[in-house]
């Protein structure tokens, strides 16, 4: 089944989503990384069968507007919550990946009547403290695909792609407004930790194995700090599920949402 | 035209071979590569070679900040231009320019230069930048907030040069309850400003505006970025209904003076070079990082890229009239030159470069002050006397062609 485009207006400014699948059906709802939700398309097609799937581009990203209120993440996830009510979703199953992990708990602590579950793909969000992890802003738009790639054969598939002139605004905007959300601290939110704890929802917390930008021991170190979450590793994957692992990705996702809340 | 000896205090005595492991000089090459016993000694010789300059007839002597970098270690310029304060008597002290987004508290900076300008009774030229892209990193400062920070950064500095204290200040990005400076500036209303600038219209368009009017400087550029920067001031400047006059633009360039002009390029090569290449030289990652830049500009990605990530040779850069190198007749003749087409108020000659030693930048600086300003001097003020300077006309600057000596 193919995405629609659609708009809604959220505190003035335009925000662009796609959606598909029946109205009838609950509500996957998608939050894309620093990269744009273009990748995660092709595996969020197969849930639109039992699920509308909604998928935004954050304000300042994609097709969204670039609003004169953002300023933080904060004002990302206020602007979520809005939407959440525009649409009038319930018992959303919010998945977020990299930055849209981050962005779905800043979401989820401040109000979570309106969700039902929550997926964190190799989430930012907390302090890394002595764990190091890579610099996306010093890394080149090439350094970007090999480092977040792990399979150097993907990568190299990845980076033959032809990109449009369109996609490279699309690339160049994105950027911009990651730097604006994440510069500093460096993807992450000093206080977010200290409010976990309302996440009293069923939380499953997914990371590649072989991530370089968020390593694997920030995913632990993440999920220590929710106890009741699920932690799923994907073997030899990087930091981007949706593209390297998309068959496991979907299997863990579709064990979670079996999983009684 | 006035004279500024403008320095940049490299780490000259870095290990070249060790620092070629790494990509840039900035940033990433570690700290363990500086050695305290060395700094402390270029510390001394550079301030040495700007009092000597004072001492040699230069109207002013100028510092700069940069952070994390052999390319400059001045992250403080407030210091450099503290410890010149009191060993300097009548040149004007230039700080070219302080970094105000970088600071959470600008009104430190306000403080700071209030101060200099006090105990130097008035000489303090005050310079307002953004930093380069590579402070960002450094710094942690957010890129794409520089703009908006280095304007309201601006605001507070001039209400608290200017505002009769205590005030609030309460915008987007600072926040006071009591804005109340001691000392207010020495300079009434306050020290003049200078904007050091690679050249950018967004930056011309504000310093040009009638309520600033502040000096424009062109820095380490081209000479066909140079005409066109310091015009369009001009121009914007008419524009906004207003004369530029001649000491509004300035110049800042590496300058290097022998007896010939063959002893000049040998001398000067791998240290400017070095320079160049090594010291300047970044990833477009670093250099320009998301939001530093409007998105518009960083369509012409290339172009700087080509500018900044390439290496140039000495011969090009000469070639391009990014740094003048030659005997005294050349050197005369190349100033002599620019400020016949384009009136250029302001030059400030950068004599150390990169790797260049001591000795022979104090024959430079004293090649520079003995031959070639006395000259300047007299040209200008002959040239000034007897004809209008192309102000609001800008576009007549090129037909003065005639007029140069000799090429």
């Amino acid at each position: 089944m193919s995405f629609t485009s659609r708009q809604v207006s959220i505190a003035g400014s335009m925000l662009h989503y796609r959606i598909a699948g029946p109205e009838t059906a609950p509500t996957l709802l998608f939050l894309h990384g620093a990269g744009g939700a273009d990748s995660a398309l092709g595996v969020l097609a197969g849930f639109t069968d039992r699920w509308q799937v909604i998928v935004p581009d954050h304000p300042g990203f994609g097709a969204s507007a670039d609003p004169e209120w953002l300023d933080t993440i904060h004002d990302a996830a206020y602007a979520y919550l809005d939407f959440l009510e525009a649409l009038d979703l319930r018992q959303v199953h919010l998945v977020g990946s990299s930055l849209g992990g981050w962005l779905a708990m800043e979401i989820a602590i401040r109000d979570a009547s309106r969700l039902a579950r929550l997926t964190l793909i190799a989430a930012a969000g907390i302090r890394p403290g002595d764990i190091p992890t890579g610099d996306l802003f010093m890394w080149s738009p090439e350094e970007r695909v090999r480092h977040t790639i792990a399979d150097p054969q993907l990568a190299e598939k990845i980076l033959a792609m032809p990109q449009t002139p369109e996609q490279a605004e699309i690339a160049l905007r994105n950027h911009f407004t990651t730097a604006k959300l994440a510069w500093e601290p460096r993807f992450f939110d000093p206080h977010l930790d200290k409010w976990l704890h309302r996440l009293r929802l069923p939380v499953q917390v997914i990371w590649g194995e072989q991530d370089r930008l968020f390593p694997l021991e920030l995913g632990r170190k993440l999920a220590a700090l929710m106890p009741a979450a699920r932690f799923d590793v994907i073997p030899g994957c990087g930091h981007v599920p949706t593209v390297e692992n998309p068959a496991l990705l979907s299997a863990l996702l579709r064990e979670f949402q079996g999983s009684a809340p | 035209m006035k004279f500024t000896l403008f320095h940049l205090m490299p780490y000259a005595d870095l290990d070249l071979e060790e620092a070629a492991k790494y990509p840039t000089a900035w940033v990433h090459t570690p700290n363990r590569l500086y050695d305290p016993q060395k700094g402390a000694r270029l510390y001394n010789r550079y301030l040495d070679e700007l009092e000597l300059g004072e001492q040699l007839g230069f109207d002013g002597v100028a510092v700069n900040e940069h952070h994390q970098t052999a390319y400059g270690i001045m992250p403080s310029p407030i210091v450099t231009a503290s410890a010149l304060a009191r060993r300097t008597r009548t040149a004007k002290i230039a700080i070219l320019g302080s970094a105000i987004p970088l600071r959470n508290h600008p009104l430190t900076l306000a403080e700071e230069h209030a101060m200099i300008d006090n105990i130097t009774e008035g000489r303090l030229i005050t310079g307002f930048v953004r930093g380069i892209g590579a402070e960002y990193h450094a710094w942690g400062t957010n890129p794409a907030f520089s703009h908006e920070r280095f304007h309201e950064a601006h605001d507070l500095i001039i209400a608290a040069w200017t505002r009769p204290g205590p005030f609030r200040w309460s915008r987007k990005h600072y926040h006071f309850e009591y804005v109340n400076l001691w000392p207010r500036p020495y300079q009434q209303p306050h020290p003049p400003i200078w904007i050091p600038s690679q050249g950018s219209t967004e930056t011309i368009e504000w310093a040009a505006d009638p309520s600033r009017r502040y000096t424009y400087l062109q820095t380490f550029s081209p000479l066909k970025s140079v005409r066109k920067y310091l015009e369009q001031y001009r121009e914007t400047a008419a524009r906004k209904g207003w004369t530029a006059s001649d000491d509004k633009l300035g110049w800042a360039i590496p300058v290097y003076v022998a007896d010939t002009d063959e002893q000049a390029r040998r001398e000067a090569k791998v240290h400017f070079e070095n320079f160049r290449n090594r010291f300047l030289k970044m990833p477009i990652e670093m250099l320009l990082p998301p939001g530093y830049s409007s998105i518009e500009s960083m369509r012409g990605i290339a172009k700087a890229k080509a500018q900044i990530t390439g290496d140039i040779t000495l011969e090009i850069a000469v070639e391009m009239g990014m740094f003048f190198c030659g005997s005294v007749a050349t050197v005369r003749e190349q100033i002599g030159a620019a400020w016949q087409d384009m009136r250029v108020g302001h030059m400030l000659p950068m004599l150390q470069f990169g790797t260049l030693p001591a000795e022979l930048t104090e024959a430079n600086i004293r090649r520079f002050a003995g031959e070639v300003i006395p000259y300047l001097r007299r040209l200008t003020a002959s040239t000034t006397a007897s004809t209008s300077a192309p102000a609001s006309t800008p576009t007549t600057a090129s037909s003065t062609t005639a007029s140069r000596p000799a090429a």
